[in-house]
């Protein structure tokens, strides 16, 4: 059991901090938190990913000495690094695009509070329907 | 695979790189008119690019044997490079999809221009291409990274599409729209990443060919188990079936009448096809039976099919009842896959394309109904309104009666293959699923025909005259020949009736093929049929 979790340690880290992220995500009534929180969440799979595609004393598949020819064993899997890479890019948008979201909920409401957002935008939308749909 | 590829089998991956350039350039052109009109030809191109594919791929003109073909993306062969696959299903849906989409644009388009300041217009289209291009994407992959990440740009096009209205309602449906969304593509990329771990492969079918063997041996039951469960709660999460549907009225319900439309008729489908992909081409049927897999996703269905409807009968703002209907719908579609027969997936695909063409016609129906009624959106200020703009109150009819399922139109056929594949299946099955749909029947006649009457209802003289401005709900007694005068004095108070060309072909064009997928569902069902043959 403890030989399991010291040769996995990376991959338990990895998932713990996906708990930590997708809960931040889930109940902070923050949304600067919440999108904190997606990044630990995103983060985290990428950190398993890496932590898969990584084997000790081994280096990424560019031969450095080319007097003898390389071999398989020398060189760990590339593929997990580039999904990492394409991870990050497509975490970096989906953030940039919450951040824009929220600067936007946050002039009109004045605060970042989700459940205050949310009676806030009920009392408007009450107040619309009165407005225009007369008052009976 | 012969070496040299005819050349329609290149136009999947044309049409998906067409969609994104096109995407690309929209934001030089800055102007909603020019933005609009490139974005139709995008759609004509590819939705006839697509219609080509099918043909080539059913056979016609051939020897007549429907086919399919994975295509290479660059030179890099099998379990190394990017692959795109098509089949008669993937192409019905690709063809199709388009049409709905031009179709549903057209039918809102007065509103697009009016809810949305001038200066965005042509970021709207631009977000058309995006999401053209992510769930003409998401139907033809056959590489899961690739799936993930056109998801992630679906996820964004698609909340863009909701908050681009600015009002704050709509940006407030945003932010829950897109919390959920992204609880999704995380799972769904926990999932797509263990996966990957466990078989070393991205491309569905090397996967498949890597998992059979685990699978046999017994191996990874439970890490097979969780995954499989992660990425159908992420797929889950992001087409809104019932315990995870709460952003959705919120989101269908505010945006502009296209973007509503094109959000329930297209964008939560485009995940459910992926599941139907996986369910096949990643996993096998058998593989997530054993693991009870199906039977959770038959359960989510029949509870989203009766509680989306439940939830609909207590709404009273005519667009979020329409939303919480696509809650049931997509029960419904949930309920055919979690059958686990082909059958019951056969009948799914059939629901998504009926549906598909339904909810996007109500939806552009009960916009125009909305505006000849004073911006009102609750159901009872919408009395009469049918009787202003008819072609409007009978495409609502249309699509009332097709989403009970009364014979002759689009929802009734699907009903038809899921009862079927009920009886297919075992006892308890048949139970569950056959209680389900008649209950679902009647609640979805209790919603729809109350609000199909109510638009129907003239209103009364006094009421016609100030109803409007001061929403009574008063007891004129009015001659039914004053009526016309009364219409007349209260449009030019208010705005004509708007009718534009636009919306007069996209009613029209709705309404027909809603009665062609209900009378002629027989060539339709065949090349579902073929192409879910091809695709196990």
């Amino acid at each position: 059991m403890w030989d399991y979790i010291l040769h996995h340690y990376y991959e338990i880290a990895a998932i713990i901090l996906f708990g930590i992220g997708f809960m931040n995500l889930l109940l902070q009534k923050n949304l600067i938190k919440k999108i904190v929180g997606l990044n630990i969440m995103d983060t985290a799979v990428y950190l398993f990913l890496a932590a898969r595609g990584f084997i000790f004393g081994r280096v990424a598949p560019v031969p450095q000495d080319f007097s003898v020819a390389p071999t398989v064993d020398q060189f760990i899997n590339p593929i997990p690094g580039g999904l990492v890479l394409t991870g990050i890019v497509v975490s970096v948008s989906v953030t940039a695009f919450s951040l824009a979201l929220v600067m936007k909920l946050y002039k009109r409401y004045h605060t970042l509070n989700l459940d205050e957002v949310l009676v806030l935008a009920k009392e408007e939308r009450k107040q619309q329907e009165n407005g225009e749909g007369g008052n009976d | 695979m012969s070496h040299v590829l005819p050349f329609v089998y290149n136009f999947p991956s044309f049409s998906i790189l067409l969609t994104l350039m096109a995407g690309m350039v929209t934001p030089f052109i800055r102007n909603g008119r020019a933005a609009q009109k490139i974005n139709f030809g995008v759609i004509t191109v590819v939705g006839a690019m697509n219609a080509i594919v099918l043909g080539t791929l059913m056979g016609i003109g051939g020897n007549g044997e429907p086919t399919s073909y994975t295509y290479m993306m660059g030179h890099f062969p099998a379990p190394w490079g990017n692959e795109l696959r098509a089949g008669p299903l993937e192409a019905l849906m690709a063809t199709l999809f388009c049409l709905v989409m031009a179709l549903s644009i057209l039918g809102g388009l007065k509103d697009i221009y009016r809810d949305i300041s001038p200066k965005k217009q042509y970021l709207y289209f631009l977000m058309m291409n995006l999401l053209l291009s992510s769930l003409l994407a998401l139907i033809y992959t056959n590489d899961l990274f690739t799936a993930y990440v056109f998801i992630e740009i679906n996820t964004i096009a698609a909340c863009a599409i909701v908050m681009i209205k600015a009002s704050g309602e709509t940006v407030v449906a945003t932010i829950r729209y897109l919390i959920m969304s992204l609880i999704g593509s995380g799972i769904l990329l926990l999932g797509v990443c263990m996966l990957y771990s466990i078989t070393g492969q991205l491309l569905l079918s090397s996967i498949q060919e890597a998992l059979i063997p685990i699978v046999e041996n017994g191996e990874y039951t439970v890490p097979l188990a969780i995954l499989v469960g992660l990425m159908v709660l992420g797929v889950s999460l992001k087409s809104a079936v019932y315990p995870f549907h709460s952003w959705l009225p919120g989101a269908h319900g505010s945006s502009t009448t296209s973007s509503s439309a094109i959000l329930s008729g297209l964008v939560l489908k485009g995940y459910l096809i992926l599941l139907i992909k996986m369910c096949y081409r990643l996993f096998t049927p058998q593989m997530l039976a054993d693991m009870h897999i199906t039977d959770v996703i038959l359960i989510f269905g029949v509870a989203g099919m009766i509680i989306g409807s439940v939830k609909a009968l207590k709404e009273k703002h005519i667009k979020r009842m329409i939303a919480y209907s696509s809650v049931a719908q997509i029960g419904y579609i949930f309920m055919g896959i979690g059958l686990g027969s082909d059958i019951g997936i056969l009948a799914a695909c059939y629901h998504i394309l009926s549906h598909a063409f339904t909810k996007p016609m109500l939806f552009c129906a009960a916009g125009n109904l909305v505006n000849n009624s004073g911006h009102n959106y609750q159901i009872k200020a919408l009395k009469g309104s049918a009787r202003k703009s008819p072609l409007a109150g009978i495409a609502f009819t249309v699509g009332s009666l097709s989403m009970i399922g009364i014979p002759l139109f689009a929802g009734f056929v699907p009903k038809v293959f899921f009862s079927t594949a009920a009886i297919g299946s075992d006892w308890f099955r048949l139970a569950v699923v056959l209680i389900a749909l008649a209950v679902s029947t009647v609640l979805n006649a209790l919603y729809y025909l109350p609000a199909c009457i109510h638009i129907w209802t003239p209103r009364k003289s006094e009421e016609a005259a100030h109803g409007d401005a001061h929403g009574h709900d008063s007891h004129g007694h009015g001659a039914e020949e004053a009526e016309d005068e009364d219409e007349l004095v209260h449009d030019e108070h208010h705005e004509k009736p708007k009718m534009g060309i636009s919306f007069i072909i996209s009613m029209v064009l709705f309404i027909a093929s809603n009665f062609a997928l209900g009378i002629c569902y027989q060539p339709i069902a065949n090349v579902i049929e073929a192409g879910i043959r091809l695709l196990g």
